[in-house]
């Protein structure tokens, strides 16, 4: 479906052509339509359309915020005051966010209208949206397909129509993969650009909200709302937020680099290496430099990730307790079966296959064979890309080897499923920002997408160079 | 590394979970199976490297220590499984 992009919506909403109302209705059909794709968990209709009319008085009145009239979702991990929150677990069944997160409050002062919670993995623990405690996402393109994970709602409703844009949020590709797979646009930033007060927490050294969008003018505008300085989480950086909304057009020749061993890898489909090939012989041919350049840690990336991830993940769920909120056993009968009958019935496989992990490398007898090894190879893998950054302007890599793969092809081998992240799980182990640009398309019909990673705090540059690419990829 | 019984029941009380029978039998066969996948860290040479703990480029980000009030007691209390007016109801704490 042809989207309405936010500055003709805004121009139509001030020229009395269309208003909120209609545009927020449209979407709620939509959402109908398209219920079996199951990306929505909830769908805040009357509230939207409520909200809607107030927009539409702000816009015609010029006093909107910069996203007035922006319809989008959360994923189901992200606060909002007042309404439910459940990272697609049973756990956290019927629990109502007291607070918005920093993120949901910054959309509201900007007049975006939230229309839904969206569908993730649970605890953004998965790469297919299969590990939802509701049911897997379908993907729009093909509905024997995943969408992936975990952002796989999110990413379907921007793909199906259902929304303008959404927020997602990524640890190891949660934005990026499913972006690939449903043909849209995602972004994770730079450790440190947005807050993560009010998300639910997988992986803290991690773990970034960041847009999926149709286009890349929306992502800059979203990105420039949520991102910046934030007293309710230590680790945002105070760096100035540019105003990504301006963004100039790329000029000049730049420098990229792209690593050898992920072209080279072994399981890359054939029609994703020859795209990403052919994107190298575009940029040349436009005077771009780019060169290929080695990297010999791919097999060490995605290990490297799941040590840590699932190390952090065993101490942030340890909040889940049966106490306080959430679910409790009904069979719990003193204080220890109340922590483990309520847990061990309420996470999923895979949240209890990470706990159990991250309880393995932490403990005396491994912490240092297993955690502290993870942590000094992580180190060589930030120092490496921070090097190939220095010289580079950007790294371009495809975003996932294969377009997005069928239903259950992987739901009973975890580690084939932690390896649709092999391209993505680069730029949280640096801290790096990275993109996904849909410019390919698979034999099969399927989309796919293009990866640019850049140096920390290098959005303003990758996101006009994005554009860019994206009108050369799909010239 | 071979993972026994006793390992996942060790693990298990640790983490708060419980694993029997065939979950129990899944379990070891999915740890060994990753924790095999983990070891190919051995393989990158990491000596003199120091481990990397923060991402972020903020060294102690402090804020005064104001007093304020994020949540009421009732809205503590909204999410309970079992509360009454004033706590949490949790299950017998004490058996004597």
């Amino acid at each position: 479906m042809e989207t309405l992009s936010l500055s003709s919506l805004q121009e139509q909403v001030k020229s009395g052509s269309t208003d909120c109302r209609q545009v927020v209705s449209r979407f709620l059909r939509r959402i109908e339509e398209k219920k079996h794709l199951n990306a929505f968990l909830e769908v805040y209709d009357q509230e939207a359309l409520d909200r809607a009319d107030e927009i539409t008085e702000k816009l015609r009145a010029g006093t909107a915020g910069p996203l007035g009239g922006l319809v989008i979702g959360l994923k189901d991990n992200i606060c909002y005051a007042g309404h439910h929150v459940s990272a697609s677990s049973r756990i956290l069944e019927g629990f109502e966010s007291l607070y918005n997160a920093t993120v949901t409050q910054r959309l509201l002062d900007a007049d975006a209208i939230i229309i839904g919670r969206l569908n993730c993995d649970e605890f953004a623990m998965g790469a297919s949206n299969e590990n939802s405690a509701y049911g897997p996402v379908l993907n729009d393109a093909d509905n024997t397909k995943v969408p992936g994970g975990s952002s796989g709602g999110s990413a379907v409703a921007v793909q199906a129509g259902l929304c303008m844009a959404t927020l997602g949020s990524d640890t190891g590709g949660s934005i990026r993969q499913p972006s690939s797979f449903t043909g849209t646009f995602g972004m994770k930033p730079t450790y440190g650009r947005v807050s993560r007060y009010g998300l639910l927490a997988y992986a803290s050294s991690f773990d970034q909200i960041g847009p999926i969008t149709n286009n890349v003018d929306e992502m800059a505008a979203i990105l420039e709302v949520i991102s910046g300085d934030d007293g309710m989480d230590a680790t945002v950086s105070d760096k100035a937020v540019p105003k990504y909304s301006q963004m100039t057009a790329s000029e000049g020749s730049r420098n990229i680099a792209y690593i050898r061993d992920c072209i080279e890898s072994e399981g890359i489909d054939p029609d994703v290496k020859a795209h990403t090939l052919k994107m190298v012989e575009k940029l040349r041919a436009e005077g771009h430099t780019v060169e290929a350049v080695d990297f010999p840690f791919l097999d060490f990336m995605v290990p490297c990730y799941y040590v840590l991830t699932t190390a952090e993940a065993s101490s942030n769920l340890s909040r889940y307790s049966g106490l306080m909120y959430g679910y409790r056993s009904k069979d719990a009968h003193d204080l220890e079966s109340t922590f483990k009958l309520s847990r061990s019935e309420a996470f999923g496989e895979e949240v209890q296959r990470r706990i159990m992990t991250g309880t393995f490398v932490l403990s005396s007898d491994h912490y240092d064979a297993y955690y502290t090894k993870a942590q000094k190879v992580r180190r060589v893998i930030k120092d490496r890309t921070a090097e190939l950054l220095n010289k580079y302007d950007f790294i371009l890599l495809p975003t996932t080897p294969t377009p997005a793969f069928s239903l259950d092809e992987k739901a009973d081998d975890p580690i084939a499923m932690y390896l649709a992240d092999i391209f993505t799980v680069q730029a949280p182990l640096a801290g790096v920002p990275a993109i996904s640009i849909p410019t390919g398309t698979h034999s099969s019909g399927l989309p796919f997408g293009i990866q640019l990673m850049a140096n920390s705090f290098e959005e303003a540059q990758l996101l006009s160079f994005s554009k860019y690419v994206y009108e050369l990829g799909t010239k | 590394m071979k993972i026994t019984d006793e390992t996942v029941y060790e693990l298990a009380h640790l983490a708060r979970l419980q694993f029997e029978d065939e979950k129990k039998e899944r379990i070891k066969a999915d740890l060994e199976r990753i924790l095999e996948f983990c070891e190919q860290l051995n393989q990158v040479d990491t000596d003199g490297v120091d481990p990397l703990i923060y991402l972020s480029d903020r060294v102690n980000n402090l804020r005064p220590d104001d007093v304020r009030v994020d949540i009421t007691q009732d809205e503590a209390l909204k999410n309970a499984p079992d509360a009454d007016s004033d706590y949490f109801r949790v299950p017998k704490v004490i058996n004597k």
